[in-house]
């Protein structure tokens, strides 16, 4: 067994003395669920980390990828962790091709920087995934976090376009390519969105850019009932209206949201205030677009008889966006004990979301709903303290959650939980039919198991 | 082969769906592409059990399996390059579910492409992948090989519109992956298995994503008297972020060709026609037609026809869709390329190809997905003249070659099958290889599915493993 000591001096002979962190308190900075490894390495290059999964693959370490490290939480904790990897100085443009749309970046790379360099041509990449102001971009991509403008550009799969990682047995490969059509070999770059880090290192991602939009706006209507909000969330998806967001949340959402509006900015939207289930639909275009869609959204809440109808103003639109990007980030925060579920259910009904919010009834927990775009649900529970009573009501009323969605054939994960219901539950649900499947795809990606073993899906 | 395993696979099927006479095999030595191989059976399976058992049966008799749809890929993947057993899917060509509310449609691997949207078009929605075989092509094809066609342009390639799979792995076992919905927790399957070209599993059941038709459609056909105005056009709407929903160019080489058959109202004396589609919201539709007008005549632009109805817009991809029945009035075969360049290097590009050409002593003509940078420069030849057949595959390298160099892709649609196979080195350094091999390992160790197709068979980059009785069984190519 080698010490830490002699750990790091072989490291440091790795990779030189600058790269190498083992203090306290540099552990304790990228400790997970109270678990510090036992050395922060921070490469500058694709070549050392793939030296360093080498020297990790040889001496049986487990290794932790890490950008912001604001979602680090996600999935369970490592059942090993013995080295970070601070990918933060891997941060540059590789090759940005604006006359093509299309961008290489390195994972280490913050999407706020690299906004700021694809703005300069009046281009961006929409991601709009919480934490922005620090999230890297192979965070983003590792954490495969919902991103806020999916109703329009779709998730990541539908824009990345190539990868280069570092495999479990230390080599650098690639997958992909740089132009947007391409399908030369297996995609392998998709498996690595949402893998946290259990298939390989990400170094560097390759992105189809799109054009800013030239102007955006956004509708906020109000509904007494949640039948009423939902028929009205369903009419504007029937309308053909492209909405590049679309949110349904009940009043105990609007709360926190408009809290955090109001950390934003002083300008929040009168319609958050009063009680009653809101749609928030955003669109962006030219003004001839706006003007329609605001125009036909307008009918359409009439006819739905909305108790309001508001149409916000660029800057209430942004502050809005900005807040529903966040959300994930400001849920987690919303109480000192959090259980943020996400959802899926293959299909919307006032019934089926009816039932579910049933099942808090009656409840010593506070809990806030929203219906994200494409069906995906976020459920968030919220006890003021830990006692008995809040304790046992949030593992009963989360494993009902569960098993509710599963009889669904819907799919449930807790995005934020404390760490006893999180090894309580196991965050990822029951296994499905196609995990054997997955294990074989973890197993050829990183067949030591190296990689944030115990995180995912099924223990892998 | 065994007579052995065609009795089972008659008792199995009936005699009807089992084909083992030379005569009838014949018929699928060939699909799209210029390849050619033979399997030693072909048969229909009706049901996902069927083909679950037909997989053990091969695997019994340690034969290879290749699945196949209509036949019209264009790289050889649904070729049997070590014989064996052909499962042909087109009696599994039934749609089992229309889930219009969710936008779902479930169907078998046999069903046609354009029919899943003929069955949903009532409630305005459509399966957008449009390959230029829509009318003929399958689901199952598409999904094996990641189509695209026009529209991939706006509305990305088959792999975006896939929620859910059913496989048959090649030790028989049946699994499901993802969800109706297609966001379940895990690594993405489907991303995985779509355009894996049937090397790791059969797909037997696809739950696809239907697509809202568009409120407006504006169809812009451009004449241009320079194929170098054409190209910047492309370029210079790409750059201003303007993404049509489609954006197809014919030389004037292809243009003459075209309209001498279908008379699409293609001028005979035009150096190139670019065909633009912008969709959306009327209002959308409108402003994008016409910025791409302005940046049109800006370079140069003879003329902008904009079509007025339904019915102009028909016959005008008319010229586009029907382009490949013209060509085949001129040689007896003809090849077309796939290859993808940045955007940007476009006029560049169209350069080279022309001089490539000259270089072989072909015309090569261009008919392709501009707006993406797909490249479909196409090689007239006869391939009963071995001499010729030679020139136009060392024409076909060369122009791959320059599109890597460019930064491309080896292939954007058609796929890598056993067209490309031996070039993947090009663009795949041997820990690529590694990793995928891995891969197709995880899933199909015996390589009993599809053998032959994807990795480069050549030295040094080693066929995946091939079990010796395996690479015993049937003819070579």
């Amino acid at each position: 067994m080698n010490t830490a000591a002699d750990l790091s001096a072989r490291l440091e002979q790795l990779l030189g003395s600058g790269r190498v962190r083992a203090s306290e308190p540099a552990l304790r900075e990228f400790a997970i669920a109270g678990r510090a490894p036992a050395a922060v390495l921070k490469p500058h290059a694709a070549e050392e980390v793939s030296e360093i999964v080498s020297f990790a693959v040889a001496e049986k370490l487990a290794v932790v990828a890490c950008g912001s490290r604001s979602k680090l939480e996600l999935g369970m904790p490592a059942e090993r962790y013995d080295l970070a990897l601070d990918m933060t100085d891997l941060r540059q443009i590789a090759h940005y091709d604006p006359g093509d749309l299309t961008v290489s970046v390195d994972a280490g790379m913050r999407l706020s920087e690299l906004a700021k360099a694809l703005a300069t041509k009046n281009q961006y990449l929409p991601l709009a995934v919480p934490c922005s102001g620090t999230s890297t971009v192979g965070g983003a991509i590792a954490s495969g976090i919902d991103s806020a403008l999916r109703q329009q550009y779709g998730t990541a799969r539908d824009f990345l376009i190539g990868a280069e990682f570092v495999d479990g047995t230390g080599k650098q490969c690639k997958s992909g390519g740089r132009v947007v059509k391409n399908v030369t070999g297996y995609d392998l770059h998709k498996l690595l969105i949402g893998s946290l880090g259990t298939l390989g290192v990400i170094t560097r991602l390759n992105f189809r850019t799109f054009p800013l939009p030239e102007m955006r706006s956004a509708h906020l209507a109000v509904f007494p009932t949640m039948e009423g909000a939902l028929n009205f969330h369903a009419a504007l998806l029937n309308s053909g209206l492209p909405f590049s967001n679309l949110e349904l949340f009940d009043s105990q959402f609007s709360a926190l949201l408009s809290a955090s509006v109001n950390k934003l900015g002083s300008s929040t939207p009168q319609s958050l205030a009063t009680a009653g289930w809101r749609v928030f639909a955003s669109f962006e275009g030219s003004a001839a677009v706006l003007d329609r869609i605001t125009h036909e959204i307008q009918k359409l809440a009439g006819r739905a008889q909305a108790e309001r109808s508001e149409t916000l103003d660029l800057q209430r639109t942004q502050i809005m966006s900005e807040a529903l990007r966040e959300a994930f980030e400001w849920l987690r925060r919303a109480a000192p004990t959090v259980a943020l579920l996400r959802i899926v259910l293959p299909e919307i009904k006032s019934r089926g979301v009816a039932s579910l919010l049933n099942l808090l009834q009656p409840s010593p927990l506070r809990a806030a709903f929203v219906l994200r775009a494409c069906n995906v649900a976020y459920l968030v529970l919220l006890a003021e303290n830990e006692d008995a009573q809040s304790i046992a009501a949030l593992g009963r009323e989360v494993s009902e959650l569960f098993s509710q969605v599963e009889t669904k054939n819907g799919c449930a994960t807790l995005l934020h939980a404390p760490l006893w219901l999180k090894e309580r539950m196991n965050v990822w649900g029951a296994k499905r039919a196609d995990f054997p499947l997955m294990q074989r795809v973890k197993q050829a990606f990183d067949p030591q198991y190296i990689f944030s073993p115990g995180r995912f899906v099924g223990g892998i | 082969m065994d007579p052995a395993l065609i009795r089972e696979l008659k008792l199995l099927l009936g005699p009807a769906n089992v084909l083992s006479q030379k005569e009838d095999l014949l018929l699928y030595e060939f699909d799209g592409s210029v390849e050619k191989a033979r399997p030693e059976v072909v048969v229909f399976p009706h049901t996902t059990e069927h083909v679950s058992r037909i997989v053990r049966l091969a695997a019994k008799y340690q034969v290879p399996v290749v699945g196949r749809g209509a036949g019209t890929g264009l790289s050889g993947g649904a070729l049997a390059r070590r014989g064996g057993v052909m499962i042909v899917f087109a009696r599994m060509n039934r749609i089992l579910k229309l889930d219009l509310e969710n936008r779902r449609a479930v169907v078998q691997p046999g069903v046609v492409n354009l029919d899943i949207t003929r069955a949903v078009e009532h409630a305005g929605l459509y399966f957008a992948p449009d390959p230029s075989s829509q009318k003929a092509c399958t689901v199952g094809g598409n999904v094996a090989e990641n189509s695209g066609g026009p529209h991939t342009l706006a509305y990305g390639l088959t792999t975006n519109h896939i929620a859910a799979l059913e496989l048959v792995l090649p030790d028989g076992e049946i699994i499901r992956i993802s969800s109706h919905h297609g966001d379940a927790p895990g690594y993405d399957l489907c991303g995985l298995f779509v355009g894996s070209e049937g090397t790791l599993a059969l797909v037997t059941e696809i739950t696809v994503k239907l697509s809202r038709k568009a409120e407006a459609v504006k169809t812009l056909l451009v004449i241009f008297d320079a194929v170098g105005d054409a190209s910047r056009t492309v370029a210079e709407m790409t750059a201003r972020g303007i993404t049509p929903a489609a954006c197809e160019m014919l030389d004037g080489w292809t243009l003459r060709v075209v309209e001498d058959y279908i008379h699409a109202g293609f001028p005979r004396d035009s150096a190139a026609v670019l065909l633009i589609e912008a969709e959306g919201l009327r209002e959308a539709a409108q402003s994008q037609a016409a910025a791409i007008e302005e940046i049109c005549n800006s370079n140069h632009a003879r003329e902008v026809r904009t079509a007025r109805d339904e019915h102009e817009r028909e016959v005008l991809w008319k010229g586009r869709r029907n382009a490949f029945g013209a060509l085949g009035r001129l040689a007896p075969s003809n090849y077309v390329l796939d290859g993808v360049i940045p955007r940007s290097k476009l006029p560049e590009a169209l350069e080279q190809i022309h001089e490539t050409g000259k270089k072989f002593g072909f015309e090569i003509g261009n008919m392709f997905h501009a707006g993406d940078g797909n490249l479909h420069p196409i090689v007239l030849y006869d391939q009963r003249d071995t001499e010729q057949f030679k020139r136009a595959i060392a024409a076909a390298e060369e122009i791959i070659r320059m599109c890597i160099s460019m930064g491309g892709a080896l292939t954007g649609e058609h796929g890598v099958g056993m067209e490309k196979n031996e070039l993947m080195p090009l663009l795949f350094t041997d820990a690529d290889f590694d990793l995928m091999r891995r891969i197709h390992d995880a899933f199909n160790p015996d390589s009993s599915l599809n053998p032959g197709k994807i990795f480069p068979l050549s030295k040094g980059c080693g066929e995946i493993r091939v079990r010796k009785s395996v690479q015993s069984a049937g003819p070579r190519p």
